[in-house]
């Protein structure tokens, strides 16, 4: 194959920017377009949840990189100007504001859309958390609200729900799962998140599911369960998941089914690939086509995807990892932690709230989470590599 | 070659040290990255480059 002379990278966030700067460092001279349909430079999103939230940062410190880095890379950054349409056969982007990108190389890194309830958008104090403005208003929202109403119990809503409640608002959790991250993180874990958000005062009322949004004169004032209560509130975020952002692909042939399907490189079509929570690729070491939502696998698969443009012919196959933090808690997890798995407390202590635990499927491990001991959960990960590598 | 860390950004994730134990660590009570070599050999100036790419909080830069 022949190095392209020109690639475009259609989306401007983590896995993006990767994508480029990877190309850069493996010593890629050709041209570099991103297009991204956001106003703002490259930005981080893990501490939109948590330090912009809480205004604990300004929405600055969330760059990903400075201007002169970012100049450094000697690309084409296209600001506020989404894509709508791609060709493959002739590797051209259409934008929102009519113009045509062509090049070589594609890389589809345009991440998710938080998904919302219908009618949603109608009433004003609803939110979501996805993009920097969202947190902006989130924020503004809960300066001046005393009733907070979080619709979700994953990942993100917990740590809405964390933040919100450090704030001092009056916080309820709601959500089909049985505790906060039941199905990231099984029932052991999830036991010990309900435990801690109810000392610091969340009000959870989960294992149900939610009927509709109730509003007055244009503005949301509760939360209405399928078990007939009705949850006051000043301010609602839904924070029901996301979906990869791929309605502009619709026409494109390219094969969409839960994301961008690629094979184990990353590739889509020929000269076409996918990076970050978008893409769904073949794992060869699991086996199926996997697509993960966290930011390391922004970065990592970005390594990947460059090397594969460049004519690198490595598949990709990453041991999954993501944090989250909420209160004093900060939890890590490596591998996957498939529901219903056996759990094994292997270091430290759970009463104290400092320790590592095993997960088995069939008695393979499959993954480590770590309770505010990260390094010792690290020194660990190697044991999800080793049972891998038996069973091939 | 000369890095930089900054434990207030950093998330404890450690994939630094599995992409150059021999530059970081993580503490023991925290997970927080432990420089353990800021003026780095040049043969290990590609791995060092790669943990800073990889660091999911942008904890390390490097200066030249």
């Amino acid at each position: 194959m022949t190095v392209p002379t020109r690639v475009l990278v259609v989306g401007a966030a983590a896995s993006g920017l990767a994508t480029v700067e990877a190309l850069r460092r493996k010593g890629y001279a050709g041209g570099i377009t991103v297009l991204g349909d956001e106003p703002h430079a490259p930005y981080d999103r893990p501490p939109l949840s948590k330090q912009v939230l809480s205004g604990q940062w300004e929405s600055a410190q969330t760059a990903l990189r400075t201007p002169e880095v970012l100049a450094g890379l000697d690309a084409e950054f296209v600001p506020g100007d989404a894509a709508v349409a791609l060709d493959p056969a002739t590797r051209t982007v259409r934008t929102e504001r009519g113009r045509e990108h062509r090049a070589d190389a594609i890389v589809i890194a345009t991440g998710m859309r938080a998904r919302v309830f219908p009618g949603q958008r109608d009433l004003s104090g609803v939110h979501v958390l996805r993009t920097l403005d969202d947190a902006l208003a989130l924020r503004k929202d809960l300066l001046t609200c005393a009733r907070l109403v979080v619709v979700g119990e994953g990942v993100l809503g917990a740590e809405i729900a964390a933040t919100a409640r450090k704030l001092g608002l009056d916080v309820t959790m709601t959500g089909p799962q049985p505790a906060p991250m039941a199905l990231q993180v099984g029932p052991l874990v999830s036991g010990l998140l309900a435990e801690l958000h109810s000392e610091q005062g969340v009000r959870l009322r989960l294992g149900v599911g939610v009927v509709e949004l109730t509003g007055e004169h244009g503005r949301v004032a509760g939360v209405r369960l399928a078990s007939g209560e009705t949850l006051p509130a000043d301010a609602v975020v839904v924070a029901i998941g996301a979906s990869p952002a791929t309605e502009w692909l619709a026409d494109s042939g390219l094969r969409l089914d839960n994301g961008v399907v690629c094979d184990s490189r990353c590739r889509a079509a020929d000269g076409i690939y996918a990076v970050g929570d978008v893409a769904r690729w073949h794992h060869e070491g699991l086996g199926r086509l996997i697509r993960l939502e966290n930011r390391t696998n922004a970065t990592e698969q970005a390594q990947t995807v460059a090397g594969a443009i460049l004519g690198e012919d490595r598949p990709y196959v990453p041991v999954p990892y993501f944090w989250t933090d909420q209160y004093d808690a900060k939890i890590q997890v490596h591998g996957v932690l498939p529901i219903g798995a056996e759990v094994d407390v292997v270091d430290g202590d759970v009463s104290a709230r400092r320790f590592v635990a095993r997960y088995r499927s069939d008695g393979v491990v499959t993954g480590i989470l770590g309770w505010n001991m990260p390094k010792q959960a690290r020194l660990r990960r190697q044991e999800i590599v080793d049972a891998a590598s038996a069973v091939l | 070659m000369k890095v930089v860390v900054d434990t207030e950004k950093c998330v404890a994730a450690g994939n630094c040290v599995a992409a150059a134990m021999d530059v970081f660590d993580q503490r023991e009570e925290d997970g927080i990255v432990v420089l353990l070599n800021e003026h780095p050999p040049a043969e290990l100036a590609a791995d060092v480059r790669n943990a800073a790419a990889i660091c999911p909080a942008l904890a390390i830069r490097i200066e030249d």
